[in-house]
């Protein structure tokens, strides 16, 4: 288990070299620069400064030797500057991931708990009538737009009820966790509806497949409790494929949700990544893109590893 | 029910706080509550002083003539802070301030966006701690407004530009943007949550008129439809205009909701056109350029996309501008004389409605355009139908604006690319006109003159027109300009942008000026209707 965990971490590491290196070069492969962007939005910039400012932001030297002079500050724990938010780019990735893992984590762990009761319920019952009402709710979920539900739940609930706030992070003003709480529920609410149908299918088909097993049919031979049959045996091995959903899932956690960030103008990872790519800064869509893999990989990892956990027939050399 | 606090929502989030360092119109917009420029063009398009006490003229003086070596004519302009200018955390703004704006701006490694202003700026002497005198190695009609000349406070700046290269990472208005230090205007930015929101509360040490809300939120919600939600829902209280919704939709916005707020539509100096890349052959003969334009319905255009707020232009001046005149041919809809222009380039009707030349080519273009704008892409399909009915055909080739600006327009590869030129009052058409301004490798693609188009009677009137003191000559020089654009069409002339400003019932004082210059530098006007 230590060798062949040993041997992913250098796996992780080297796809990560190769990672920033395909990353850089993709974004440094997109036509325009940093600085010809600028062009576009100030006509007051001339030749000189255009030459001026290629220098001082390093843009004018080949790729490969930008490059490695990043990898090189990289090494030493410097990701350099971010051109779009002219700030340390360490200092602007960190609270948008603090942002993220907020609002992800919440929505991931209710929507996983949800799906998991939603998805037994239903595996328990194939074919009933709670059986069908889960299928289409799933179906509905995953069917919604997330932009088109974002909107509905800020017309609802924000403009024609008025509970709720429609956008931004709140805690700006006296009782803080209160009101950034209150600030959560929509977008978490929204991502939350959007994944809750995906997991309790997976769960539903997991724990079908399971309770057909040889062993599910001798423990209940044997005696044990429905719920023991369920939740001790049934669901331990229908984890297996789950855990690996689960592992996907998290790279998600720091890559952000774009459009729900978007709708409810919440500063989260995917506005971010998606500002910096399409803003051509290099620093700091690399070092966010490089987190992103690096937590799907450790994740993965985590996966593999739990599948020994969960399954005894499952063991590595 | 009164109102101390003000949400605006806005679609775009400042990249940095810092005047002198980038130039997007969020941070404009923000920087008007809380930063003071100088000079500005105000809503009735005239330099006023912010900051300073009078405007330099030759009658009162503080304009001087000076003869610089090689004969060219220079200027030296006196400016005086006006009594009471402090920075929010209670330190006087001085000329100490202006030194170190100076330092900064000349400097090559700093990273200021407009090194242009400073290069024209020879020195500066200091007077005493308020009165100081610029010298400049030109003097042109607009020597009074040194608009991008925005101070950094010495006593907050100084130590982060000890090392120049290193000062774009250590300003404090990137690590410390709430430092009231740094904010000279009639509110100071007390909160600071990148890519979220900026609130402001009032600069305690404000000597000019108080301004009315305690408090004022700016939110960055991008999301067009998201914003309207917002505003419908009371979470924002304005959509800023300088900044806000598209004219496109905020018709519809106004249709729909437009009883429950006071919704003011805008013209400025945002020009949309089409430009005709003249190294292409078929776009090289000037009958080509004016059939396209005789083709076009602009005027139902206007009317049915945006309901006649934004008006067909004629040429690249806005009626409001000091330099425009309508004495130009305007090239109204006449299907029949754009057919027969091309008749006479050789491209001659088929029977399928296309046109083809003597070697057998087919009229065909290719259309460019920022993909993703709705509006833009609207009028797109609207153009192509029109050009199709006088049998040209277009080929549409939308790109990103990355794209599009960052690499098609500058590299001009591109037969039709529709976009916009956003101009300030009375500003000298160099850039986008001048022989010399086409964008090359040598110079590093700068310059907007991306249809080549090279006239020396342009370049002469532009030449005259940039030094010419006396308003009324300088007008017959604007009229020649535009009378020769409409001529050759270099480009085609679509119309002024808009902008729609959704305003609360009660709030008042919110004058757009239609310029560069945002609502916000006028915020001690803004109040409450009692």
């Amino acid at each position: 288990m230590i060798r062949f965990t040993a041997i992913r971490l250098v796996e992780i590491a080297a796809m990560l070299v190769l990672m920033s290196f395909v990353i850089y070069a993709l974004i440094g492969l997109m036509p325009g620069d940093p600085i010809d962007l600028m062009l576009g939005a100030d006509p007051h910039l001339t030749s000189a400064d255009v030459a001026r400012l290629k220098q001082l932001y390093g843009v004018d030297r080949p790729l490969i030797e930008r490059y490695l002079a990043w990898a090189h500050a990289a090494l030493s724990g410097d990701l350099g500057y971010s051109r779009l938010f002219s700030a340390p780019v360490a200092a602007t990735l960190l609270p948008r991931l603090g942002n993220s893992l907020v609002l992800l984590g919440l929505s991931f762990v209710i929507a996983f708990a949800a799906s998991l009761g939603l998805g037994i319920a239903a595996a328990r019952r194939p074919r009933s009538r709670f059986d069908a009402a889960v299928n289409f709710t799933c179906f509905a979920g995953v069917s919604l737009p997330t932009f088109w539900l974002a909107l509905i739940l800020i017309l609802v609930f924000a403009e024609g009820l008025g509970w709720l706030p429609a956008s931004g992070m709140g805690g700006s003003e006296g009782g803080v966790f209160a009101d950034r709480l209150r600030h959560l529920i929509l977008p978490v609410a929204t991502l939350t509806i959007a994944s809750i149908g995906g997991y309790t299918r997976y769960v539903r088909a997991a724990m079908r497949d399971a309770l057909g097993q040889d062993h599910i049919r001798t423990a209940r031979s044997k005696g044990a409790s429905e719920a023991r049959v369920v939740w001790r045996h049934a669901l331990r091995g229908a984890m297996v494929p789950i855990a690996t959903i689960l592992a996907l899932s998290f790279g998600t956690l720091v890559s952000g949700a774009l459009v729900t960030e978007e709708m409810f103008a919440y500063p989260g990872m995917g506005k971010l990544i998606f500002d910096a790519v399409m803003g051509n800064d290099y620093n700091l869509a690399l070092a966010a893109l490089l987190l992103a893999t690096a937590v799907t990989m450790l994740a993965n990892l985590a996966a593999d590893l739990a599948y020994a956990w969960l399954d005894p027939r499952v063991s590595y050399r | 029910m009164a109102h101390d606090q003000l949400t605006i929502g806005i679609v775009q989030f400042p990249a940095t706080l810092n005047p002198d360092i980038d130039a997007l119109a969020a941070k404009s917009y923000v920087l008007g509550f809380a930063s003071r420029p100088f000079t500005v063009f105000d809503a009735d398009w005239k330099i006023v002083c912010l900051l300073c006490t009078e405007l330099p003229s030759f009658e009162n003086g503080r304009a001087v003539k000076t003869e610089l070596p090689g004969g060219k004519t220079g200027v030296d302009l006196t400016y005086t802070i006006r009594d009471g200018a402090m920075w929010a955390d209670g330190v006087p703004v001085t000329t100490e301030d202006v030194r170190f704006t100076y330092e900064f701006g000349r400097n090559k490694q700093s990273a200021v966006a407009n090194a242009e202003l400073y290069r024209e700026i020879l020195g500066v002497d200091v007077k005493d701690d308020k009165t100081f005198t610029l010298h400049f190695d030109r003097l042109g009609y607009n020597y009074a407004a040194i608009d991008d000349f925005v101070l950094l406070p010495a006593h907050r700046e100084r130590a982060a530009f000890a090392d120049p290269a290193q000062y774009r990472l250590r300003t404090l208005y990137a690590t410390d943007p709430t430092n009231p230090g740094l904010y000279d205007g009639p509110y100071r930015i007390s909160e600071f949550v990148s890519g979220s929101h900026i609130a402001l509360e009032p600069n305690p040490h404000w000597a000019g008129p108080a301004p009315y809300f305690k408090r004022i939120t700016v939110r960055a919600i991008e999301n067009t439809a998201a914003l309207e939600a917002n505003l419908l829902s009371g979470t924002v209280d304005m959509v800023a205009g300088e900044v806000g919704l598209p004219l496109d939709e905020a018709l519809a916005f106004d249709k729909r909701h437009g009883g429950d707020f006071n919704i003011i539509y805008k013209p400025g100096l945002t020009f949309e056109h089409v430009d005709c890349n003249l190294d292409n052959p078929v776009l090289a003969d000037v009958r080509v350029r004016e059939a396209l334009l005789s083709g076009l319905d602009r005027e139902t255009l206007s009317r049915t996309v945006f309901a006649g707020k934004q008006a067909v232009a004629n040429s690249f001046v806005e009626p409001q501008d000091a330099g425009f005149t309508d004495d130009v041919p305007h090239h109204p809809y006449d299907p029949a004389r754009a057919k027969q222009l091309l008749e006479e380039a050789g491209w001659h009707a088929q029977p399928d409605g296309s046109r083809r030349n003597a070697d057998g080519k087919a009229l065909s273009l290719e259309l460019a355009t920022t993909a993703g704008n709705r509006s833009r892409e609207l009028v797109e399909q609207v153009l192509q139908s029109q050009w199709k009915a006088i049998g040209v055909d277009i080929r549409i080739h939308n790109e990103p604006a990355r794209v599009l600006f960052g690499e098609t327009l500058p590299h001009r590869h591109f037969d039709l690319a529709m976009y916009a030129w956003i101009s300030a009052p009375e500003n000298s058409p160099r850039s986008i006109f001048r022989s010399n301004e086409v964008p090359n490798e040598a110079n590093g693609y700068a310059g907007e003159n991306l249809s080549d188009y090279r006239n020396p009677e342009m370049d002469r009137i532009i030449d005259a027109l940039e030094i010419e003191l006396d308003p009324d000559k300088r007008k017959i020089l604007w009229a020649a300009a535009q009378r020769l654009y409409a001529t050759d069409l270099p480009s085609l002339p679509l119309y002024f942008r808009s902008d729609a400003f959704i305003l609360p019932k009660w709030l008042t004082g919110v004058r757009p000026t239609g310029n560069q210059y945002p609502t916000t530098l006028w915020v001690t006007d803004w109040g409450e209707k009692k």
